[in-house]
């Protein structure tokens, strides 16, 4: 095809990790949260949304984005663990359909009342100052913003790794995905570990629906569309892993770009069609154990 | 397939209650309550809402609640049902009983896609996975627009009258469209009792309860799921192509996450795994909508905490509560 140059192609790719970024972090997230409490946390994409509105809100209070970027996961993180402690945690033990059927409602109510407060239709998000304009990255000019999520998102994850992997805390987590019986009878109060991963789960969405704003806008419906998508990574990483969410993240943002650049008709259908074929070859996905969550 | 028939643990008691004599006839009875049920409502076209989405619901009910399964995607069969019901009317020119047939169709071959698909996982990924696969659906009749109208919808399904058996009878009039309705209401109602009471019923329930045991016993649980999810899509196509004819036009919402949502709320509302908790919580749902819409946009809020504190606190739901007391 004329006018396809290898340039465009490198660029598009550039643009899919971008919005592969996204799905990333707003999958860790669900990916952690479900590991350790096997909650599938049907209202992560009303966090999502609200973390966007979070930003909007400090923004126009006089705030700027760097200091959203770091009070946005703080408020969103802390209303998840509220949600936690008082909505979830009385379901545990009544069956894995339960907490699922009550964030899914929770999201009803989180959409609602952001309507309530800021109306139905939506808002542009301004790109920070520092961050407009774009360079050139050897392959032709990419807006700086796109490159700046790609960082901010390796920020986390590293950050996340550090967690779970350097520290204490981190070692109980994990052991606390393994066995939490066992880590129970250790000595350890794994519902504080629960309310605490909750909270470093839905921070994450928060922190993620802030990143999209400038880049999409800000929508209250802005979750639905992006947890379907999520579970198409989930789906295709493999539930429960980090590693997998991040890999099948970053493939299906460039799935998505790549397919808008060929064929844009096919580029909302795509990601489903991959996440058939994943299903018929692999149906616990790319890292997940087979019969882990049955 | 299924080809031992599981003996149904027959009560020994002699006296039959009251309870289990209605128990019995919960076809009859739910047959009558709902021919005269427009009698009791406000207005008949939101009577004829509720026995569309109580009958959504009760499609749902088969798979969510004697299965077990999570499904987050049957608007997908909803909306398919829907779709090609109306296309088959506004493109084909054909009869309403046939629209009705090919919307019915098309919605189990949907159904045995999605779930063919959704069956190789297990537990909680099915509900991800319908989920996921509904918005694909959603997306592929978004795009068709030549077909479906796209955003707009489909538009043009008039029927104005029904022809049955040289008799006619006037689509227009509300009351007589709400008893047209109720008529294919009423053969799912039986037609999902049989279901249940027959061999393969109690196959579907003992894959609910334990589905290891189910499977050492020689079940074919895999094929249970997915002959389920087929039936299950049969009545929720039935339920799209019914509203098709009722609203005349096919809303791009009838695909939408929401209508799935719906379904979900209804059923878990009413009582899941009871015969007539879906065609309750549908009542209790397009109501509570109705009302709240009355003094506020934002009904969603209200259905929302009011299916929260359910999820709570009644996980039985209205009618399974209801029934729990009742029961002597």
């Amino acid at each position: 095809m004329s006018g396809l140059s290898f340039d465009l192609i490198a660029l598009q790719l550039f643009t899919g990790l971008a919005l592969g970024a996204i799905y990333v972090l707003f999958a860790i997230g669900l990916s952690l949260i479900f590991g350790m409490l096997t909650v599938v946390n049907f209202a992560h994409g009303a966090f999502y949304m609200v973390g966007a509105y979070a930003g909007l809100f400090l923004v126009s209070m006089g705030g700027n984005f760097w200091i959203c970027l770091v009070a946005v996961p703080l408020l969103v993180g802390t209303f998840g663990m509220i949600v936690e402690r008082f909505l979830v945690r009385p379901l545990y033990g009544r069956g894995i359909d339960y907490p699922l059927l009550l964030t899914f409602g929770l999201s009803y109510i989180m959409v609602e009342l952001i309507r309530i407060a800021f109306g139905t239709s939506g808002y542009p998000f301004d790109t920070p100052e520092l961050l407009q304009g774009a360079v050139d990255i050897g392959v032709g000019y990419f807006p700086l913003y796109r490159l700046f999520v790609i960082g901010a998102t390796a920020v986390v994850l590293i950050g996340l790794w550090l967690f779970l992997e350097r520290t204490s805390f981190g070692l109980i987590i994990r052991a606390g995905a393994r066995d939490p019986q066992i880590v129970r009878v250790l000595g350890v109060d794994v519902s504080k570990v629960w309310l605490i991963v909750f909270g470093i789960g839905t921070a994450i969405a928060g922190f993620a629906g802030l990143l999209a704003a400038p880049l999409q806008g800000v929508i209250p419906e802005m979750g639905a569309t992006i947890l379907a998508e999520a579970f198409v990574v989930t789906v295709v990483g493999g539930m429960g892993s980090i590693g997998g969410a991040v890999l099948a993240g970053l493939l299906v943002g460039v799935v998505v770009s790549m397919s808008s650049l060929f064929a844009p008709e096919m580029a909302k259908v795509s990601i489903f069609a991959l996440m058939a074929i994943v299903l018929l070859i692999r149906p616990q996905g790319f890292f997940g154990r087979a019969g882990l969550m049955s | 397939m299924i080809d031992i028939a599981p003996t149904i643990a027959t009560s020994s008691s002699k006296s039959y209650g009251w309870f289990d004599l209605a128990m019995r006839h919960r076809v009859l009875l739910a047959s009558i309550f709902v021919l005269i049920f427009p009698f009791v409502m406000p207005f008949t076209a939101l009577a004829v809402n509720i026995l569309i989405y109580g009958l959504y619901a009760l499609g749902f009910n088969l798979l969510f609640g004697y299965l077990g399964l999570l499904s987050f995607g049957h608007a997908a069969l909803f909306g398919t049902g829907a779709y090609l019901c109306g296309i088959a009317i506004v493109h084909f020119g054909l009869p309403w009983y046939a629209a009705i047939a090919v919307g019915v169709l098309s919605a189990l071959v949907m159904a045995t896609l999605i779930g063919s698909l959704a069956i190789r996982t297990r537990g909680i990924y099915f509900a991800m996975v319908t989920m996921a696969l509904a918005q694909c659906v959603y997306y592929l009749f978004y795009q068709a627009v030549d077909w479906t109208g796209g955003e707009n919808g489909l538009r043009g399904i008039n029927v104005r009258t029904i022809n049955l058996f040289g008799l006619q009878f006037d689509f227009i009039n509300p009351l007589v469209r709400y008893y047209v309705v109720a008529s294919f209401v009423i053969l799912a109602f039986f037609v999902l009792s049989r279901i249940l009471a027959s061999p393969f019923g109690a196959v579907i329930e003992a894959v609910r309860e334990n589905e290891a045991r189910a499977r050492a016993s020689g079940y074919n649980v895999i094929a249970t799921r997915l002959i389920t999810f087929v039936l299950s899509g049969g009545f929720c196509g039935l339920a799209g192509a019914l509203s098709a004819l009722h609203l005349s036009i096919v809303p791009i919402e009838s695909l939408h996450y929401e209508t799935s949502g719906t379904a979900v709320m209804m059923t878990l509302l009413g009582g899941m795994g009871t015969f007539f908790g879906p065609f309750v919580g549908a009542a209790v749902f397009l109501l509570l909508e109705n009302l709240v819409s009355l003094w506020t946009v934002h009904w969603q809020l209200i259905v929302g905490a009011v299916f929260v504190v359910c999820v709570l606190f009644f996980p039985e739901g209205i009618w399974g509560t209801i029934l729990k007391r009742i029961k002597p």
